[in-house]
């Protein structure tokens, strides 16, 4: 064991090679945590309505599974097998407190919005499934770029169902309004003109909506890259 | 009573865990592939959730709030406390059931550790607080989002299984259709919304 981990520390360096890259890209293509992987739907989607909410949620995603993924790893040698769910636990919990507080402190209205769903990037699946997978058994800094590019991989995807939502249900995006009736909502109608005879769609913004763009979205991916295709 | 019926309906029915708030859906989906193992991992989120919510709620109450026992605010440790009470509670219902009820055990065994990561036990325990319930409501609400939690994997486990046999796109079949599914049984419990017990 030791032997290897004098082997492993040798080797570690940080250039930003191909394989570098690869583990930031793969995460937003052939390795998507939501299309592919399917991780990380549980907080997902009821935070998709508004697209300001869905921004806030990925960066603090990302932000929680960069510092978990980095926090595991160096501490990878000195946690035993059996206890290390409760220190992954352990760990991310604290990191999910403290972007919690944060928010709580300096942006309260969107707090108050997001309600129990920071709390829930502790059960996120992405974290938890990246520290075993990928951090449990390779270097901090390989860790670190791992755990940000599944963040964003996620993130993506979070804003794309978001913008459509928010587009189609309200007829804004990250609160400006774009298309649809005009004088019932603007007082400046010269901004909103387009679409004026599109009626926002009150389904879109109801829970299920998520579902069906989320289900299309996968649709789409795995028609367009085909060696995702279910064969089962 | 009819104040406990309404919280068991509503959370089991209205706001169903896992179709109306989107909580446990990396399971959800991993695991409904068949209604044997959905059931299996149903009834083990129903024990779960139906224990640890009342034991949060104990913590959240006596051990955490500024009217509790140490008469300080610390609710900024609520979420490492609620998730080390349910990482330890499943640990500890995973030993008991082992020794009391093997048979009970071999069906639920390899779902068990699986359900730390629920999102719908913690979110349950985050749910109960930010609605302020009382000790019995908190039991009711678990026990009631446990079983909604439970009717709804089974019942997408069965249409799967049928779903088999039919000619979906290449492209999205298995968990594109999973996605659709899920959605369509969302809208259907939609249909239940507006329900009120409370009068009786």
């Amino acid at each position: 064991m030791a032997e290897t981990t004098v082997a492993v520390k040798k080797e570690a360096s940080f250039s930003f090679g191909k394989k570098e890259r690869k583990l930031l890209t793969d995460p937003l293509n052939d390795n998507n945590p939501i299309t592919v992987q399917v991780l990380g739907i549980c907080s997902a989607l009821a935070v998709t309505t508004l697209f300001n909410k869905a921004l806030v949620m990925s960066i603090a995603v990302v932000v929680v599974t960069a510092f978990a993924s980095l926090f595991t790893s160096l501490l990878r040698n000195s946690i035993p097998k059996q206890v290390r769910m409760i220190v992954q636990l352990v760990i991310i919990a604290s990191l999910v407190t403290i972007v919690e507080l944060t928010l709580k402190g300096f942006f309260y209205p969107m707090y108050k919005e997001l309600s129990v769903f920071i709390g829930l990037i502790i059960t996120n699946c992405i974290v938890m499934g990246r520290l075993e997978a990928f951090a449990m058994a390779n270097t901090p800094y390989k860790s670190l770029l791992d755990g940000i590019g599944n963040g964003v991989g996620y993130g993506v995807i979070l804003l794309i169902v978001a913008a459509i939502r928010e587009l189609f249900g309200k007829g804004s995006l990250a609160g400006v309004k774009i298309i649809g009736p005009t004088d019932e909502y603007l007082i400046d109608t010269t901004t909103s003109f387009v679409f004026g005879w599109y009626e926002p769609n009150n389904l879109m913004v109801l829970f299920p909506s998520a579902m069906f763009v989320i289900g299309a979205l996968i649709w789409a991916h795995r028609a367009w890259n085909k060696k995702l295709v279910d064969i089962s | 009573m009819g104040e406990l019926a309404n919280i068991f309906i509503k959370s089991a029915f209205i706001e169903n865990l896992a179709l109306s708030y989107f909580l446990g859906m990396c399971s959800f989906l991993a695991v409904s592939k068949s209604v044997k193992t959905a059931f299996g991992l149903g009834l083990a989120v129903i024990f779960v959730l139906g224990i640890t919510m009342p034991i949060n709620w104990l913590i959240n109450t006596y051990l955490l709030s500024d009217t509790g026992i140490f008469g300080q605010d610390f609710t900024f440790l609520r979420l490492i406390l609620f998730i080390a009470v349910i990482a330890s509670m499943v640990q500890l219902v995973e030993m008991v059931v082992e020794k009391f009820s093997p048979s009970l055990y071999n069906s639920l065994g390899i779902f068990l550790p699986l359900i730390t990561v629920n999102c719908a036990i913690l979110g349950g325990s985050l749910f109960m607080v930010s609605k302020e319930y009382n000790f019995a409501e908190s039991v009711s609400f678990g026990l009631g989002g446990g079983f909604g939690w439970f009717l709804a994997i089974v019942a997408i486990a069965a249409i799967r299984e049928k779903i088999k046999y039919s000619a979906v796109p290449p492209a999205l079949r298995g968990l594109g259709m999973a996605f659709m599914l899920t959605g369509l049984m969302g809208l259907a419990f939609m249909g239940l919304m507006g329900i009120d017990l409370s009068s009786f």
